[in-house]
């Protein structure tokens, strides 16, 4: 590995500052299990690289906030996996953070840092944007929150501004009965990375959120709001036709070594009729 | 750019540590370099294989993902920690009882995700032991055993001991000490 600075602010501000100083020759590190890699193979070159895990203000607490659940940016998957709260409210995110790696990497990977690392294959971005999630990020001139979705460019690249971090991600409280749930297609059982991810949230008013992921440059949310994705009477051949609307903006990548685009997109829609089905399945059983 | 060294202070096995580190080097180097115990394997490098699994304060993770400095002020447990003055844990022994061990380069890796499963979960199920040893590949595919052993472990009593001076299993059971002698990376152990 080449050599770094390393530092470990105590303060949010010193850390932004770094951040800000340094620009793009800085990375932050909480569990470093994607970070560490590419420091190791060198696609990633940072003269400093600045440890969050002593900072003050940050935590890896999962807590009530004003109608909000939120995590700090310190929170593990494997405390994502295991609380209590989380596998009520938000259970596709439960099994979507029960994808990642093996125990050695859940017990290390942060939920918030799935995110920023931006891998179009991010096991537990579509579960979050599906979720409604925001991005509450501090940096040189204040916090602000974004919807996911808004977060996203491409592989490693998200909007944060130069000296920004996240320091938290936020899911508004269910206002009424969901069925959701998550879905990913890997070449084997086990340990790897995702050649199609999906999410897929129904509630009651009809509305279905669906995302998806490892099909395009950055994982992707679609809403259909007609009613007919979430209803149980309507046949698959008809839910086909109006996922692949909302399949637009999937474009795989024809030089993946995982997958060829057309096998990503067919089994898109199989994961797409499936994951529907899933979430009506579990909205009526969370009615009954 | 100037590179200088870290003070480190960490627990390794029960024992405090406190040496200067490289902040590029990870804690699976600081083990094996800075503090000799070998018995935590380097492999994949990437995460994938678990060979140098440890538990860094109480909770398994790849050693060849965490920096050494990341590590200051936390207590690390590596395969050498988990035998108490040469008597080895439940675990070890029921992995030597099974023949869990075959080339034993991965056994360290093994054991600690194992001790880590059974110190979450008492009793695991089958699945419960497939998806806890998940991060752990053995390239001799002794997973039959491997898991057998788990499942015995999480049964066994104090009753269940092998004798140390049982010579057949002598060197089976410097494999489940992570001993260098007994390991294919001999010739990179410090003199």
């Amino acid at each position: 590995m080449r050599p770094f600075e390393y530092e470990r602010p105590s303060e949010l501000a010193q850390a932004t500052s770094l951040l800000a100083e340094h620009g793009p020759e800085a990375r932050p590190i909480a569990g470093g299990t994607d970070l560490i890699i590419r420091l190791r193979d060198g696609s990633l070159r940072p003269r400093v690289v600045v440890d969050v895990k002593g900072i003050d203000e940050l935590d890896g607490d999962i807590r009530d906030d004003d109608g909000y659940l939120r995590f700090g940016a310190l929170t593990t998957m494997t405390e994502v996996a295991a609380n209590s709260r989380v596998k009520r409210d938000y259970p596709a995110l439960v099994e979507s953070a029960l994808f990642v790696g093996s125990v050695q990497i859940r017990n290390r990977a942060t939920l918030v840092g799935n995110m920023c690392n931006a891998s179009p294959a991010a096991d537990t971005a579509p579960a979050l944007l599906a979720y409604g999630a925001l991005i509450v990020a501090t940096g040189p001139s204040g916090t602000r929150h974004l919807p996911l979705e808004e977060f996203f460019v491409r592989s490693g690249v998200t909007t944060l501004a130069r000296g920004e971090l996240v320091v938290a991600i936020e899911l508004p409280n269910p206002t009424s009965p969901r069925g959701s749930v998550h879905l990913r297609r890997t070449r084997r059982r086990g340990h790897d990375l995702a050649s199609v991810t999906l999410a897929c949230a129904v509630t009651p008013d009809g509305k279905t959120r669906i995302a998806y992921g490892s099909v395009g440059p950055r994982p992707v949310l679609a809403i259909d709001d007609s009613g007919r994705l979430a209803d149980p009477t309507l046949p698959d051949t008809d839910k086909a036709g109006l996922l692949d609307q909302l399949f637009a903006g999937a474009s795989p990548s024809p030089t993946s070594m995982r997958a060829s685009p057309e096998y990503r997109l067919a089994m898109l829609r199989v994961l797409g009729l499936r994951g529907v089905k899933s979430a009506i399945d579990r909205l009526a059983s969370a009615q009954a | 750019m100037t590179i200088r060294r870290r003070p480190l202070e960490l627990t390794v096995n029960g024992r405090s540590r406190s040496i200067e580190v490289l902040a590029h080097h990870t804690l699976l180097d600081v083990l094996r370099e800075d503090l000799g115990l070998t018995g935590t394997k380097e492999c994949c490098l990437v995460g994938e294989c678990g060979a140098c699994t440890v538990l860094l304060d109480g909770h398994s993770v790849d050693s060849c993902l965490v920096l050494g400095v990341e590590a200051d002020g936390a207590s690390v447990t590596t395969v050498e920690g988990l035998a108490i003055d040469g008597r080895l844990s439940p675990v070890q022994r029921s992995f030597l009882e099974t023949g869990a061990a075959q080339c034993g380069f991965c056994i360290p890796g093994q054991l600690v995700s194992a001790h880590a499963l059974l110190a979450d979960v008492a009793h695991p199920t089958r699945a419960q032991v497939e998806e806890g040893l998940a991060g752990n590949l053995c390239r001799c595919a002794g997973y039959e055993q491997i898991i057998e052993a788990v499942l015995i472990a999480a049964d066994a009593t104090d009753g269940d001991v092998i004798a140390d001076d049982d010579l057949a299993a002598r060197s089976a059971m410097l494999r489940m000490l992570g001993d260098r002698a007994a390991t294919p990376d001999a010739d990179l152990a410090p003199q």
